[in-house]
Formats: C-alpha cells, structure tokens, sequence
C-alpha cells in the first residue's frame, strides 16, 4: 500500500485537533491507554465530554494553554493506504511551521467553519498550499452540525472558497462538509447530510491518485556521497549514492555530470539487496558509471538531452522563517539538493499580500511569515528547475552563517 | 509502462537511507546509538544499506546502564562481530562510581534517568557530533515534535522552541563547536511499519521479543521480570508465565505482556489488534504527564 502525507491548517477555533482526534479514534488508530491518558485530563480540566484535541497537544505548553504551537506528526493506516499527518498551527506566527509540515506533503486539508465561511486564515492557508505546490487540497466544511447541517449554507461556502482559489495555482480541490464534534462525513457518513454526494474524507484520503505527482520526466540524480569500500571484493568499486529526484534513470543511460559536464554511461544501479533496471523519485540508489570521471558530492547527474541550466541569479518566492529579518546585503549559505553556496539577497521586487494575493511593490520590509519574490545572487551555479515542474531541485533554504538557523524557504519561478 | 509508486515501507526505507547518508556527509564524526532494541537494529540495518557495499564508516554506541537483560548483550556482541563494527561502550556504573550520577533508591529504582549524564559525557569524550537513534515520531507525545535532525545545545539538551524549519527533504546540520546533533532516520516509521519491515528484510532480533515462559512478577499493569535488580516486596509473586516485551528498556523497568507470539507473523498479527500503544508499559513514561519530554529537555535519547 501507498504513503499519504498530508497536512492540517486550520485555526484554533475551526476544530482541526478535533478533526484529527476523531479521524483516528474512528478509525480505530488512537490506543485505549492514549484514551484514557485523554480522559483523565479532560477530566481535570473540568470538561463534560472527552476533549479529543487533547490527544494531538503534545507538549506541557501547550498542553496548559490549549493551543498547537508546533508541528506534530502523526501516523495512522487503514487497510488502504498508510498516512502521515503534519499538523500545524493555524496563527500567523507559526507560518513557518505550517511551511515545513507542507513542503513534503501531497495534500492539504484545510478547514473552514461553516458559519464563518472563507476567512483570512483560509486565503492565507490555501496560498501557502499553492506556493509550496501541494497537488491536492480537501476543504473541510466543518461545525454543519451549527448550521442546521445546511445544504445552503454548504453550497455558499464552496462559491466562496473556489472564487477566491480560481486566482491560484490549485490543480485537484475537493469540498467535504463535516461535523468534527459528532463524526458526520469523518469516516462515517451519518444521517444529517444525505443531500451530499461526495464520499467522506477517509474514502477521499484513501483512493486520491497520488503516483503521478512525482515528475517522472527529467532525470536528476543529485549525488550524496561517494562510496568507495577499498575492500578485495569491491577493490575498484566507486559509487555515487543519493535519491533519485527526478526522471526514470535506467541501467545504459547516457548521462552527464553537472557542472564538470563530464559524460558517462550508468554500468549499473546498485541496492544491497540487488541491481535495478530501472530508478525514479524517490528510491534510494548507488550508481556506478562505466567511466572513472571526478564526481562529488553536490554534483548532479542528468541526460544529455534534458540539462538544467547553472543559474547564479535566481527568481524566488521567499518565506522568510526567522524573527529577524534579513540583514541588506548579508551572505547566506544557499543549500539546493546536495549543493551548497554562498548567497546574498539582491533585489526585492515585491511582497505578497496573501488575503488579497496583491503585489505590494512599495512595502519591502520583509519579516518573519513574510513571502516575498525576490532575486538571489549565488557565489556558483546551481542546476535549479522551476519549482512547479520539480519541488526537490526547485527548492533552496537561506541559512544564516552566524547564527546557524534556517532563515528561509525559496521556490524557483 | 510499469507503475512507478513504492509501497509505504519502500518509501520510508528509502527516506532513512537518504538521511543516514546526509548526516554522514554532513558531520565528522558520527554514531548509532545501539540499544538492542528493535529500532536501534533497524536503523544499523539501514545504515549497512547505505553505505552498501562498503563497511558502515561510523561505531555503534551502546549506553550500558548494567541493568540490560542478558539477552540484550549477547545480541549486541553477535551483531558486532558479524558485522565486523566498532562498538564504543559508555557505561553508567561507571559515572555511578565516579560520582557524577547517583544511584536511585527504593522499590521503583532505575538507571533510566542516569543514562542521560552517561550519554553526554560519551559523546563529548569521544567527540561525536551527530548520534543517530531509532527514536519514532509516534512513540510518544514529546516525539510527535521532533525533526529528523534534532539540534542539541551544549549541554546536550533541546529546546522544543529552537527546533529549526526542516523543509523538502534539506537539512541543515551547522552547528557551533561543542553543540551536537541528534538524528532520527526513521521518524516516520510506526511500531507497525518497523515490525513489517523485520519481517520483509528476515532481520534478527533479540529473543525478548518473542513470547516464552518467564519469571515474572505483576507490577504496575504489567509482568515485570525477576532480575538481582529489582526489589522484591513481600506482596509480590513471582510465577513463571508466556510474555512477551514489546519494546526494551532496562530489565527494571519493562513490563511484559501475556502473549503466544511466538514468530514474526503472530507478534505482527498482536500489534495490529494491540488496544495498547507501545510504550504503555514503559515505567519511566508513567512517572508523570511529561516524564519524555522533560528528560529530553536534560539531553535524553
């Protein structure tokens, strides 16, 4: 069976630890001692019904203010399909970590209130989704149980959120309607909406088409490490080890080594427990090549036909992810895939408004959850690709070299 | 055209041999921290596939706290040997004598807790700079939020609050000197995805996972079993019983469960309808509501 990752974004008040809570004790994820665990302090917290948000607040902070303050992951399978669930925050602060559960995810689930209807938070969420190139978003009509489980009401919401996402790049968006608290439409269907066609958002989670999101065209190999055993049985053996990242690469491949452009052809495709015929996204391999040519780590192997293009000034969208901001004219470290630079922030075009998804050309002081596009000048040439063809080699992190932190995410344009 | 999709644990295994492979990249000088365990085999295991065909470049670490089931170490020393590693030993009698940790006392005595000092003083002694663990994300509440590369100051400790964005698949391993990594491989995987994967790959694994006759005593929710490390109260009885353990901590401290698995295939089949989690029986989870969190704050694994 397959993998699913998937996020949750919603705020605190949209139910989404409750949403979460019931789609694992209805699947019969959540274990009798967690349940208890979860009792036991409802209780203490002097609460009538079992508060299932409890059950995804893990740390003491939070547990004592009743808010998710970071992302917490969690694991549940059906006989269908196994998943992972980043959950995130919903406040503006925590942008940073909604960022981080997304960026690996193949779906967003985002959750709206359905009294409330499409508010900031939810423009803000399902941009964060199209920019981080999620390919599917389910949209959680949640609380239809204080709406009188209201066709209407239902029907509004949808019109609202898809006039506002048809300005985004969103590819496959789904609507559910739901009652979190009482389990309607969940795993189980219940009896207050039988005017809803749709199928719950378990059955939705577990047959979405997600084999295709991988790009399987362009072959991109960047390499890991070297290894070499020295050893009698693997006296000349030089393999180049990574994960695949892109494309099918195949045992007689013509391919080059980027950025010596050196060229070979792949001898074979080595795992422990055989050769392959064939690699693609995202198998773990090590490659050895028919001729003994100077790779290292941060090189990439392509096909001679489909080469990226070293760039040294790249078009970004940025998310900016510390507290402080971006110091004018401050040297980063730039990582891309295996590759690493030096790199500054040359230009500022424009910030993004993400409630009204306006350019703000005259604002440019960028702050922590800010997203801006910006140009990045690198010390040497990386072999990116367009984020919306390939989110691994279209993707690059900002570490700032006095402090060690991640200061931001960027997405070639 | 063939179907190009991996099932869940293709995936996950590829996922953890990209992060063995990165933090070797990425550090000096790192390590396993090897416990016996199912999970700390687990990742040796995968790290024999990264580096595949040769050696695993980096030691095991074995914290040994003296309270280990026997069968623990004898397993230990067999993987060892046939896999011709390093093993670095750092041992908590041995911080006990010198004084820098005290010895509990009393009828719920453990070394658990002590460990944390040993481990420290061992990674700085031998000066590792990332340790890689079979800690999952799903074992417990405090795990739920760590990344796969977990900074840790230089007292060893972690800070929920400080842990770095871990974005697509880079991380980011800088550090300060004297600072350390931790780094988890296969913090996606689930009890249930390491014990198929046992199964798939034919690992072996020590015989306490597996049910047998065992003296043992019933403390605290589960069979506790008899060792010269416990305290005996009057009350207790010891009797001889099918148990099986379902995750290995310090003979003190691992509650065993009643169970006829006794292959692969029947223990999987236990899991699967298991209405316990995995650590359930763990003694040094239940010392409060936060025990994990609070020792990982202190330098835990």
């Amino acid at each position: 069976m397959e993998l699913l990752r998937f996020t949750t974004a919603g705020s605190v008040d949209d139910g989404k630890s409750t949403l979460i809570g019931r789609l694992l004790y209805d699947s019969k994820s959540i274990f009798e001692d967690q349940v208890q665990q979860i009792e036991q302090t409802s209780k203490k917290k002097g609460l009538e019904h079992v508060d299932l948000s409890l059950f995804t607040d893990g740390l003491k902070d939070e547990r004592e203010q009743g808010i998710t303050i970071d992302v917490a992951y969690r694991y549940f399978a059906t006989p269908k399909r196994k998943f992972i669930i980043a959950d995130t925050p919903g406040h503006v602060q925590y942008t940073r970590n909604m960022v981080t559960g997304a960026s690996t995810a193949n779906l967003a689930l985002i959750l709206v209130d359905a009294r409330n209807g499409v508010i900031e938070q939810t423009k803000r969420h399902t941009f964060i989704a199209s920019l981080l190139q999620i390919p599917h978003i389910f949209v959680c009509i949640n609380k239809m149980d204080l709406v009188d489980y209201s066709q209407e009401a239902y029907d509004k919401v949808v019109k609202e959120y898809t006039d506002f996402a048809a300005k985004l790049n969103v590819k496959d968006v789904r609507f559910v309607p739901m009652s979190a608290l009482h389990g309607d439409n969940v795993v189980s269907r219940g009896d207050n909406m039988s005017w809803y066609e749709g199928g719950t958002l378990l059955h939705n989670l577990e047959t979405v088409h997600i084999s295709s999101d991988h790009n399987l065209r362009d072959c991109r190999f960047p390499v890991q490490t070297v290894i070499r055993p020295h050893s009698d049985e693997y006296h000349d053996f030089r393999g180049y080890a990574g994960r695949v990242a892109g494309g099918i690469f195949k045992k007689g491949d013509s391919v080059v080594a980027l950025p010596s452009g050196l060229e070979s052809k792949i001898a074979a495709i080595h795992t422990m427990t055989g050769e392959l015929e064939e690699a693609f996204p995202p198998q773990s391999v090590t490659i050895t090549l028919e001729d003994d040519i100077d790779i290292s780590r941060g090189d990439v192997l392509v096909r001679s036909e489909n080469r990226p293009e070293g760039q040294q000034d790249l078009d970004v969208m940025l998310c900016w992810l510390n507290t402080n901001p971006p110091r004018p004219r401050a040297k980063y470290v730039i990582k891309h895939t295996t590759a690493e630079a030096r790199a500054m922030i040359t230009d500022i075009q424009y910030k993004m408004d993400i409630n009204t998804l306006h350019r703000m050309e005259e604002d440019k002081a960028i702050k922590m959850n800010d997203i801006a596009r910006v140009k990045i000048r690198s010390t040497k040439p990386l072999f990116v690709d367009d984020y919306n063809v390939n989110r691994v080699t279209g993707s690059i992190i900002l570490v700032d070299e006095a402090t060690n932190e991640t200061v931001a995410a960027g997405m070639i344009r | 055209m063939s179907n190009y999709s991996l099932t869940h644990l293709e995936e996950l295994e590829a996922e953890a041999i990209y992060v063995i492979r990165e933090v070797y990249a990425q550090f000096d000088n790192p390590a396993i921290l090897f416990s016996g365990g199912k999970d700390s085999i687990v990742v040796t295991h995968l790290a024999r596939k990264a580096f595949w065909p040769a050696k695993i470049p980096f030691p095991l670490v074995h914290i040994d706290t003296g309270h280990n089931f026997p069968e623990t170490m004898e397993f230990r020393d067999n993987l060892i040997k046939e896999m011709g590693a390093n093993l670095v030993v750092g041992s908590v009698q041995q911080s006990i004598d010198e004084g820098a940790v005290v010895e509990e006392t009393g009828m719920n005595a453990s070394r658990n807790a002590l460990q944390t000092t040993t481990l420290l003083d061992t990674i700085e002694f031998n000066n590792f700079d990332a340790c890689m663990g079979g800690a999952r994300r799903d074992e417990e509440k405090a795990r739920a939020k760590e990344r796969f590369f977990s900074h840790r100051d230089d007292f060893g400790q972690w800070d929920p609050k400080n842990q770095r964005p871990e974005l697509w698949n880079l991380f980011n391993g800088k550090k300060r000197m004297g600072e350390h990594f931790r780094v988890f491989p296969i913090s996606n995987w689930t009890e249930m995805d390491v014990w198929q994967y046992i199964l798939k790959e034919n690992i072996a694994i020590p015989e306490l996972y597996f049910a047998k006759e065992r003296n043992v005593i019933w403390r605290n929710g589960s069979w506790l079993p008899v060792s010269e490390f416990i305290t005996l109260k009057d009350t207790d009885e010891p009797q001889m019983k099918m148990v099986r353990f379902r995750t290995l901590g310090d003979i003190t401290i691992t509650g065993g469960q009643e169970s006829d698995a006794d292959t692969l295939e029947k223990i999987i089949q236990e899991v699967a309808s298991s209405r316990q989690t995995e650590r359930g029986n763990r003694e040094d989870d239940k010392r409060s509501e936060s025990a994990m969190e609070d020792r990982k704050r202190q330098g835990y694994f």
